[in-house]
């Protein structure tokens, strides 16, 4: 090291902007220092999971169906939505523990916020980082969809934003739960048990909705995982759904990303300025 | 001589939680390159008064200028001048000891390129630069005070917020952090010290203002303070459990005044050892006796009738 003192490349000023501008990027660095950590772990699960999901619902469930549905042979119709509740599992471990631990826990939010960078970079920061993760991931589940010839058109790939949109839909409204949590005494585990896994069993993953009977039918309307999962199916296979469901998919998918964004922001605002 | 310019103004500064006024209406001023302290025992409202100085705590009434801005209206710009050394450490387990300054440099928006000198330094600073690859579990409570004050010294800051920066340490882990403190204040950094501890308070502290429920009820030099609020000397009579009030009136007339503790007897004198002797020609013998010089403690006694650690 050299006995001449550093000089700092940007003025006090400079800081304080690049932090307004690029405070969200910043913070994502360090998230994804995190998610760095465990990326072989990660690496992993992202390929023998879908690898074991496609092996055994596609081929070996895919064995006891008979004839087609929807028009295609049984893993056809499930793979896309295997790919968008894998996705959502996702979701639910990056955005639940990981708000916990940086509130109560690691106190990783704190430090950060002493800085130039805002509360809701914060959690702009997370969600950067959990959407680059989540792509990559998606990225491999659809390769292997491909090499499961699961998939054959470039339309296909259309599932990556559906598959990540839904993770949104779902991953941010838990995120604005779980930062107003004041403590953590086992509701996110009743979140888990009660609203995801309901969700995933009734969102036409395995068979279409409509072959249940109608008193069950509204929690699929309710559940994101429906919505991305048949507009995935539209783009992977050519499911005919009429033009204002489709759309509907869509806009109800984003509001509840959106809302969810909103109130997440507001949460750690409050949090972090209190 | 002219006044260095004032960095930190305070007026009517307010917080409350519920019915509890945090901060209960405060007034101070912090001039460039002053070393200024809050001394006050817990709940006294110091972390409060400081969360507030660095904007991460809106205040509920009052004016406050840091550097001429409003830390609730232009906190980035603030907090890019300010370095700040939390009560709790706020250090990232999951990130290892180099990592957590470089990371925190990039709050900043500094580049590697300047962040990996940069924290080289700071970690040489620290002393802590055998570390670098550690985890940050792995440091003890003197070392981690340490890595939190080098993280504070990422950007360069003009003023440097210390929150309790050694409660929690061994002797020898705070004279550390304290020559730590030394250096910086000799660079000119601008040093503002909560603190329980009147030694603390006396070694890092031009001036200070004592706390106590969120008001101020004194401010000054240290030696300024212990002047007008105490004696030069203070004599320490213990008699056993009990014995101490009991014997409170064979002592009239010795010194100023007196206080009474749970386990002791103070009377505040001129001279300790006069007071001794005359102690001794009354014919009272107690079980261990003690003079040293008046401190901040006295001081903070004097004005609250309670002492600064429970
Ligand atoms: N978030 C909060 N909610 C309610 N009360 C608080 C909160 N933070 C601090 N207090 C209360 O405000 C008072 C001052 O706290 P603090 O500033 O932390 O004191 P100090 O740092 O001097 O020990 C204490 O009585 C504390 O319990
Ligand atoms: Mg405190």
């Amino acid at each position: 090291m050299s006995d001449l003192p550093l000089t700092r490349p940007l003025t006090r000023e400079s800081m304080a902007s690049a932090a307004i501008r690029r405070g969200v990027l910043f913070y994502a660095e360090t998230w994804i220092r995190y998610i760095r950590v465990y990326a072989l772990s990660l690496g992993l699960v992202a390929v023998v999971q879908p690898l074991l999901y496609l092996v055994a619902m596609g081929v070996g469930l895919g064995a006891l169906v008979r004839g087609d549905v929807a028009g295609v042979s049984y893993l056809r119709f499930v793979a896309p939505a295997i790919m968008v509740s894998t996705m959502t599992a996702a979701a639910m471990g990056e955005f639940s523990y990981n708000i916990t631990g940086g509130f109560l826990w690691n106190k990783g939010f704190f430090a950060p916020n002493q800085t130039p960078i805002q509360p809701r970079q914060i959690a702009g920061g997370v969600i950067v980082a959990c959407c680059l993760r989540f792509t990559i991931q998606c990225l491999i589940f659809w390769a292997m969809m491909v090499a499961f010839g699961a998939v054959d058109s470039a339309l296909s790939l259309l599932s990556v934003p559906i598959s990540l949109l839904c993770a949104l839909a779902f991953g941010l409204p838990l995120m604005a739960y779980t930062a107003q949590m004041k403590r953590e005494h086992g509701q996110l585990n009743l979140v888990q048990r009660f609203i995801v896994m309901p969700l995933s069993l009734f969102s036409g993953t395995y068979f279409l909705l409509e072959t249940m009977p109608g008193y069950l039918q509204w929690i699929g309307w309710v559940s994101p995982i429906w919505h991305a999962t048949q507009l995935a199916r539209v783009v992977c296979f050519g499911l005919v759904e009429p033009g204002w469901l489709i759309v509907t998919h869509v806009a109800y998918l984003v509001a509840l990303a959106l809302l969810g964004w909103v109130l997440a922001m507001r949460f750690f605002e409050r949090r972090l300025r209190d | 001589m002219t006044a260095s310019p004032t960095v930190i103004h305070a007026a009517d500064l307010m917080k409350v939680y519920g019915k509890l006024r945090a901060v209960d209406g405060i007034n101070f001023e912090v001039r460039e390159g002053e070393s200024f302290g809050l001394l006050g025992p817990n709940g006294a409202g110091k972390s409060t008064t400081m969360r507030m100085i660095g904007g991460t705590l809106i205040r509920d009434g009052g004016t406050l200028e840091v550097l001429g801005l409003d830390p609730d209206k232009d906190g980035p710009l603030i907090r890019a001048n300010l370095g700040v050394v939390p009560q709790q450490d706020y250090l990232d387990e999951e990130l290892r000891v180099a990592e957590n300054l470089t990371m925190y440099g990039r709050y900043f928006g500094l580049p590697y390129s300047y962040l990996r000198p940069k924290v080289a330094e700071l970690l040489e600073f620290a002393k802590l630069t055998d570390r670098a690859k550690a985890n940050v579990e792995e440091l003890s409570g003197g070392m981690k005070r340490r890595l939190v004050i080098a993280r504070g010294l990422i950007n360069d800051p003009r003023i440097l917020l210390l929150d309790e920066p050694t409660t929690g340490l061994d002797p020898q882990a705070r004279h550390i952090v304290w020559d730590q403190l030394y250096r910086l204040k000799e660079r000119g950094v601008t040093l503002i010290v909560t603190t329980h501890f009147m030694d603390e308070a006396e070694q890092l502290c031009e001036r200070l203002i004592v706390m106590d429920n969120g008001q101020i009820k004194a401010e000054g030099r240290p030696m300024a303070l212990i002047r007008e609020y105490s004696t030069p000397e203070v004599l320490e009579l213990r008699f056993g459990v009990g014995r101490n009030e009991e014997l409170l009136p064979q002592l009239e007339g010795i010194g100023e005044r007196h206080e009474l503790l749970a386990d002791r007897l103070l009377l505040y004198v001129r001279d300790g050892d006069a007071a001794l002797s005359e102690v001794a020609r009354r014919g009272i013998t107690p079980l261990t006796s003690l003079v040293r010089r008046s401190s901040l403690e006295d001081v903070f006694l004097r004005l609250t009738g309670r002492s600064l650690i429970e």
